[in-house]
């Protein structure tokens, strides 16, 4: 945790030359705060937004297990499971 | 758990810090000219279409494409790239000024996100949603990176020159972004270690100090911020290797192969195909009738475009359009076409490019897992009153 707080104040450093990072508002939902703890760490929410609606139930189940299997987001099975709920209520086809 | 909270409090340190002495490449950062970012964080800006209307892209306009939050600002009196590897005879270091004392190299050359249009993709696709910006045109200039390599000496056996670059992920179980080319490719006279674009700095979110330039190659080998360049007599593996950046085998017409890294079913994305964009008119303008002065861009993989043709009537003929200045074979070129309509209404109008050994675009999508590599033929409708 000490080694993602300091890279969360690096990647801030980042922030300060591109564009200020703006809330994304997402749609209100079960799941949303799921999503915003759990999600908005490694990257911001609009990466949901861009790639809405198209995909099913499968594919939203797939990009959450990428986060966690790929990219070894720390995402426990309950919580990726109302994630990926959340995702395909809301922004799936 | 971090939520957005936390987030804005960290980016008010990180702002703070920013002030304390560290070295920005340049006072305009990329994206600047640009709206809106395509994403936040990691930051992705996109080249909006108007820009494409010249051959150059300017540094403040010009696509920016990272995969991972983690983007420090390097201060240059500390930053230095690590030459070395075990498919290397020795290890050397090289700061700024070591790579500005080699001789120089400067060219013209595409720079061309292999996710480009990925967003016009049918079936969607998931990943950063491009349109046509994905991309951008600049003058580079740098040492050549197989003068980098001569200062440690190969092995025979070094079969790739693996690339790392200062950017990582928000936590450590993200794989870093590492990226390898064939030995062959990075021994080219064309391939760089570039710390200027277009005669100024890189911009930080281009890659300051100094990022590589594999003409003709998609983006994702021009490693930004580079620290650590390492021959291997073994093929890199990594998620960024064995995972992502592959394109089915076969589908596409490219001449360029990785053959350390392909499989029997993919292969690693290797150089541009054949493509042009019409930039004016803009699709869904209106113009006066009479002659419609059109233009657009053509590039490849590095052959060289040959012709770019125009179809007024679906495709069914095609007349040669005028092409612009020559800036090398790497580059954009510009290309121009009168278009005479013959009634006023709706009209579409199609190009397509040709390259020197003879590739052209398709006219159907080759539909892809990642969505890559989309050439089809660029239309524009423009209604003429």
């Amino acid at each position: 945790m000490r080694a993602m707080i300091i890279a969360l104040a690096a990647s801030a450093i980042a922030l300060a030359a591109a564009a200020e990072e703006k809330p994304v508002e997402l749609k209100k939902g079960p799941g949303l705060d799921k999503v915003e703890d759990n999600c908005s760490g490694c990257h911001s929410l609009d990466y949901i937004v861009m790639n809405s609606p198209f995909p099913n139930a499968a594919l939203w189940d797939a990009e959450v297990t990428k986060m966690i299997k790929a990219f070894g987001a720390p995402i426990s099975d309950a919580d990726a499971k109302v994630i990926a709920d959340y995702l395909k209520q809301n922004y799936g086809s | 758990m971090f939520t957005r909270r936390h987030l804005i409090k960290a980016a008010g340190a990180g702002l703070a810090l920013t002030g304390s002495g560290l070295e920005l490449g340049s006072a305009r950062a990329a994206g600047a000219a640009i709206d809106l970012p395509v994403s936040y964080r990691p930051p992705n800006y996109e080249t909006p279409i108007e820009y494409f209307r010249t051959a150059i892209t300017p540094n403040d306009a010009f696509f920016v494409r990272y995969h991972l939050s983690n983007i420090p600002e390097v201060d240059v009196k500390t930053w230095k790239i690590v030459v070395g590897g075990e498919g290397a005879n020795g290890q050397a270091e090289f700061t700024l000024d070591d790579l500005k004392r080699l001789p120089a190299a400067e060219l013209v050359a595409v720079n061309l996100c292999s996710g480009n249009r990925r967003g016009l993709f049918q079936p969607h696709v998931p990943g950063v949603q491009w349109s046509n910006g994905a991309m951008g045109c600049a003058r580079w200039k740098g040492a050549r990176l197989k003068d980098l390599l001569d200062k440690v000496g190969l092995k025979k056996e070094a079969i790739e020159i693996v690339f790392d670059g200062a950017d990582s992920g928000v936590t450590d179980k993200t794989p870093d972004f590492i990226k390898s080319i064939p030995t062959w490719k990075a021994i080219e006279d064309t391939t760089l270690v570039a710390y200027e674009m277009n005669g100024a700095p890189l911009p930080h979110l281009n890659g300051f100090p100094a990022r590589l330039i594999v003409p003709g190659w998609t983006g994702v080998y021009w490693m930004k911020h580079v620290t650590s360049i390492s021959a291997v007599t073994r093929p890199e593996s990594g998620f960024w290797m064995n995972t992502a950046y592959r394109i089915p085998l076969g589908r596409f017409p490219v001449v360029a192969r990785f053959t350390s890294q392909e499989t029997a079913v993919n292969t690693p994305i290797t150089e541009i195909v054949v493509n042009s964009l019409i930039t004016n008119p803009a699709d869904g303008a209106n113009v006066k009738m009479g002659p419609v002065a059109m233009g657009g861009i053509a590039w490849d993989g590095g052959y060289g475009i040959n012709t770019v043709e125009v179809s007024s009537d679906g495709g069914k003929t095609w007349l040669a359009a005028t092409l612009g200045e020559d800036l090398g074979r790497f580059a954009f070129r510009t290309f121009s076409y009168n278009f005479a309509p013959k009634a006023p209404g709706k009209q579409t109008v199609m190009a397509r490019a040709t390259n020197k050994i003879g590739q052209s675009q398709t006219t159907e999508l080759i539909h892809n897992p990642a969505g890559y590599h989309h050439n089809v033929v660029h239309s524009v409708t423009f209604n003429v009153a």
